[in-house]
């Protein structure tokens, strides 16, 4: 420890007197003007390791960035023009006029890894294994396809799904980077083979995966889209030390980490690489929200839930948490500055998002006071031991310590982390919402009753957020559903104060300026499939 | 004039005690070099509040990464948060889980130490295997995989440190215990019919006195040590309690370049406890060693 200490002293005066005076300016994308070319392997870092390879039943992005290029889905988000769905395994589609039947043509030609044909019924096994799954197989995005009544197959190349009410979502979520297309042949032997091997109709074959090193793909040169991909291999190096991360990616030994830098590292490696890197960043589909247990007192009360939230100063946390950490935009339940999140205008009404915090804090020390706990009350935030929760999770005791509430900081590992908030241990816990696209039916899922979503870990029922979520579901007038959502997020956030939203995330991604053909999107769940990425000379 | 005498006793004993410090300085600076240090950062643990001139856990957005100037002497952390004020209110942390973990480690140590060598036999036997299992792994290898069993927290790191150090505790004492069973007075004790207890408690634990200081001061360095590795792991402390270990994990390695100030004063006061108790248990060994003093 002495050494390390010593080490670090040193390393911390070297660095000081080697750090140039003046930062130099981020690189600029210059994509246009090039012509892409063929060849060279792509490596790339991942902060985390998968807990299996089965993205229909995980949740993680450790799932998603090393495997997706050996995958194919229904549909996909166009990098370049995000939110628009574009094909990817399906040619054409059409949607009923009553929003009831939505069939996809797909592709002709296309092949899985083993020179098997792909056929419809490859996609309709592979959706009823994600909306009807077999007993004992997970599907964590099963209740998005709630409206799904049925699946056809009416010839080899037609998929056919039928609806038993119109979903204003449906059509974004059948390009979900998480829905992969199986073989068929394969689940139906073995539902969970997929979880421990690799076989789609990527732009990349499987290689290897060795557990705690890496994911290797090569080029697949039978790709349906011809000419396509530009790259020979992918090498993704799991590093899950962010020092060791950001030296590889100085030194050029990894090219990008495509989930996100926090804004020193970017920093850092500006200044010392200057315009050989790319820095691009977007507000991320990702927010962060204090889950509190519902079940336990005095956290039943919401005169209580709403002290805790008026407590909160959002502006300036975001404002100066943003220097050091991704947290940075303040909204309630949707991506700030998204279709259908509200503006400031709005948000300013709802309480713990006031402008004036004097004026919030008092009416959180009267709300306290009216609850019967005048001198505040001491309780435990179980937190997440990985950036941003640490740093949020100080702020955010600092906060409710100006009200006089007496709060103990608990760190968990990831397991444990998880394990307290599915099993209701724990008085309050930092949570985060992440998800693949903005749509109100995925950000409210989280906030409906415990029967209708496996994952309201606050613990608390209200028939009036489930009836509100599934009227803007089925609204299909996006003015009108926008309205039923606003009234879902007053509620939910503010009268009763179940889930307190904390801050939303900044994406940075800082890639070397050769790596070309990608684009930075809200979600890190998506455009994975490293079909367009070329690597200039 | 029996209470001139008794005043005259008490103000013998003082001038003794006065000597014996007078000394200890003189024939151990070193020693006592480490004890001041000692005094010092026991004197910010214990008036903490009355000496910081921040309160240490506030959050203050406005003046966040100040390098050590006159208003923030240490400078300033990502949060705003006064690195002077942290580290004042860090030595409290240290010293607590030190002092603790040491004490009860040494004492129960002492305590098996003897009853080992005591009673001889298949007791002792039972407690040098285990102890020897115990031995087997490296202090920090043990203390991490306790804190990774019971959670983290104060209370779990003073556990984590205190179990790993009990049989390094009885294995010195024991030694020096299975040469006082031989010793004529405890042979004279078992012979007018002295309780085990009352001969371990009475007559060998005050003996290995000696020995038991100096492995206390050894420890309260390792301890210090200890409670910095594992809050600078994350297993120890959290934020935003301030210790020192946990200030040189996270902001000061992420903003090494930007704020090196970050890891340059909880490194030093690290640094400078270690070697203060260092000092200090030195001069303790030599002072109470009979066969060191010439």
């Amino acid at each position: 420890m002495l050494k390390r200490v010593v080490f670090l002293v040193l390393a911390a005066l070297f660095l000081a007197s080697c750090a140039p005076a003046a930062p130099s300016t981020p690189g600029q994308p210059s994509p246009a003007a090039q012509q892409p070319r063929y060849g060279g392997e792509l490596v790339f870092a991942v902060d985390a390791e998968p807990p299996s390879l089965d993205a229909h039943r995980e949740t993680t992005f450790a799932v998603i960035i090393p495997l997706a290029p050996f995958y194919s889905t229904l549909l996909k988000f166009d990098q370049y023009n995000y939110p628009k769905v574009v094909g990817d395994l399906a040619e054409s589609w059409t949607v009923s006029s009553d929003g009831l039947v939505y069939e996809f043509k797909l592709r002709d030609g296309v092949k899985f890894h083993d020179g098997t044909p792909l056929t419809s019924r490859d996609v309709v096994a592979t959706y009823n294994k994600i909306i009807f799954p077999p007993q004992g197989v997970i599907s964590a995005r099963k209740a998005l396809y709630s409206a799904v009544e049925s699946i056809e197959a009416p010839d080899s190349r037609t998929v056919r799904f039928r609806l038993k009410h119109p979903s204003a979502s449906m059509l974004a979520n059948f390009a979900s980077g998480w829905n992969w297309i199986y073989k068929a042949d394969i689940i139906e032997k073995d539902p969970r083979w997929y979880e421990k091997n690799v076989l789609g109709t990527g732009a990349f074959k499987f290689v290897e995966y060795v557990p705690g090193s890496h994911v290797v793909g090569k080029k697949n040169e039978d790709y349906f889209i011809k000419g396509r991909p530009y790259l020979d291999g992918f090498r993704a190096v799991f590093m899950t030390d962010r020092s060791a991360m950001v030296a590889a990616l100085r030194s050029g030994q990894i090219l990008i980490n495509f989930r996100s830098v926090t804004p020193q590292e970017r920093d850092d490696l500006v200044r010392a690489l200057g315009n050989q890197v790319v820095v691009e960043e977007s507000p991320w589909v990702c927010s962060q929200i204090v889950v509190l247990n519902n079940e336990k007192k005095p956290f039943d009360n919401p005169k209580v839930r709403q002290a805790l939230t008026l407590a909160i100063d959002r502006w300036n946390g975001g404002q100066y948490l943003s220097q050091f950490t991704f947290l940075k935009y303040v909204g309630a339940l949707m991506r700030p500055g998204s279709p259908f999140a509200m503006p400031e205008s709005e948000l300013e009404k709802i309480p713990g998002f006031w402008r004036d915090i004097n004026k919030s804090r008092e009416e959180a020390k009267r709300l306290l006071r009216e609850a019967g706990v005048p001198e505040g009350f001491s309780f435990t935030l179980k937190n997440r031991n990985i950036e941003p929760y640490p740093s949020l999770g100080v702020f955010i005791i600092d906060q409710w310590r100006q009200v006089g509430l007496q709060v103990e900081h608990q760190l968990l590992e990831t397991g444990p982390w998880t394990q307290d908030l599915r099993t209701g241990n724990f008085e309050a816990m930092l949570y985060f919402n992440c998800d693949f696209m903005d749509d109100p039916d995925l950000q409210l899922l989280g906030f409906l009753s415990p029967e209708r979503s496996p994952v309201n870990y606050a613990r608390y029922r209200d028939p009036v957020l489930d009836s509100l979520y599934d009227q803007q579901s089925r609204e299909l007038d996006p003015e009108k559903r926008k309205q039923l959502v606003w009234q879902f997020e007053r509620r939910a956030v503010g009268e009763m104060a179940y889930q307190l939203p904390a801050l939303w995330w900044n994406r940075i991604v800082v890639r070397w300026a050769k790596v070309q053909g990608w684009r930075i999107t809200p979600s890190h769940y998506i455009n994975q499939d490293l079909v367009d990425v070329w690597l200039a000379q | 004039m029996q209470t001139d005498l008794f005043q005259e006793r008490a103000l013998r004993r003082v001038a003794r005690r006065q000597n014996i410090v007078v000394r200890f300085i003189r024939r151990y600076p070193l020693g006592a070099m480490g004890a001041t240090v000692l005094l010092i950062f026991a004197f910010a643990a214990v008036f903490a509040d009355q000496l910081a001139p921040y309160d240490p856990v506030a959050n203050n957005f406005a003046v966040m990464f100040r390098p050590p100037g006159p208003q923030y002497l240490l400078g300033t952390d990502n949060f705003g948060r006064d690195v002077l004020s942290r580290i004042i209110f860090g030595s409290r942390t240290a010293l607590l889980v030190a002092f603790t973990s040491s004490f009860v480690g040494a004492t129960l140590g002492a305590l098996l130490g003897v009853v080992s060598a005591y009673f001889g036999g298949r007791v002792d036997d039972l407690i040098q295997r285990v102890t020897d299992i115990i031995l087997a792994f490296p202090l920090i290898i043990l203390a991490l995989a306790m804190v990774a069993a019971l959670g983290t927290g104060t209370l779990n790191v003073i556990i984590a440190i205190t179990i790993p150090m009990i049989p390094r505790v009885s294995r010195v004492i024991r030694a020096s215990a299975l040469a006082l069973r031989e010793m004529p007075f405890v042979e004279a004790a078992r012979a007018i019919g002295a309780s085990d207890v009352r001969i371990i408690f009475q007559h060998l634990l005050p003996n290995v006195v000696a020995p038991y200081l100096v492995m206390l001061t050894a420890f309260l360095g390792q301890a210090i040590l200890l409670e910095a590795s594992l809050s600078f792991l994350g297993l120890g402390v959290a934020e935003p309690t301030p210790a020192w270990g946990l200030m040189l994990r996270g902001a000061a390695t992420q903003f090494a370049e930007r704020a090196p100030w970050l890891a340059l004063a909880p490194g030093i006061a690290i640094s400078l406890a270690v070697f203060a108790f260092n000092l200090l248990g030195d001069a303790l060994r030599d002072a109470l060693d009979p066969r060191l003093r010439v």
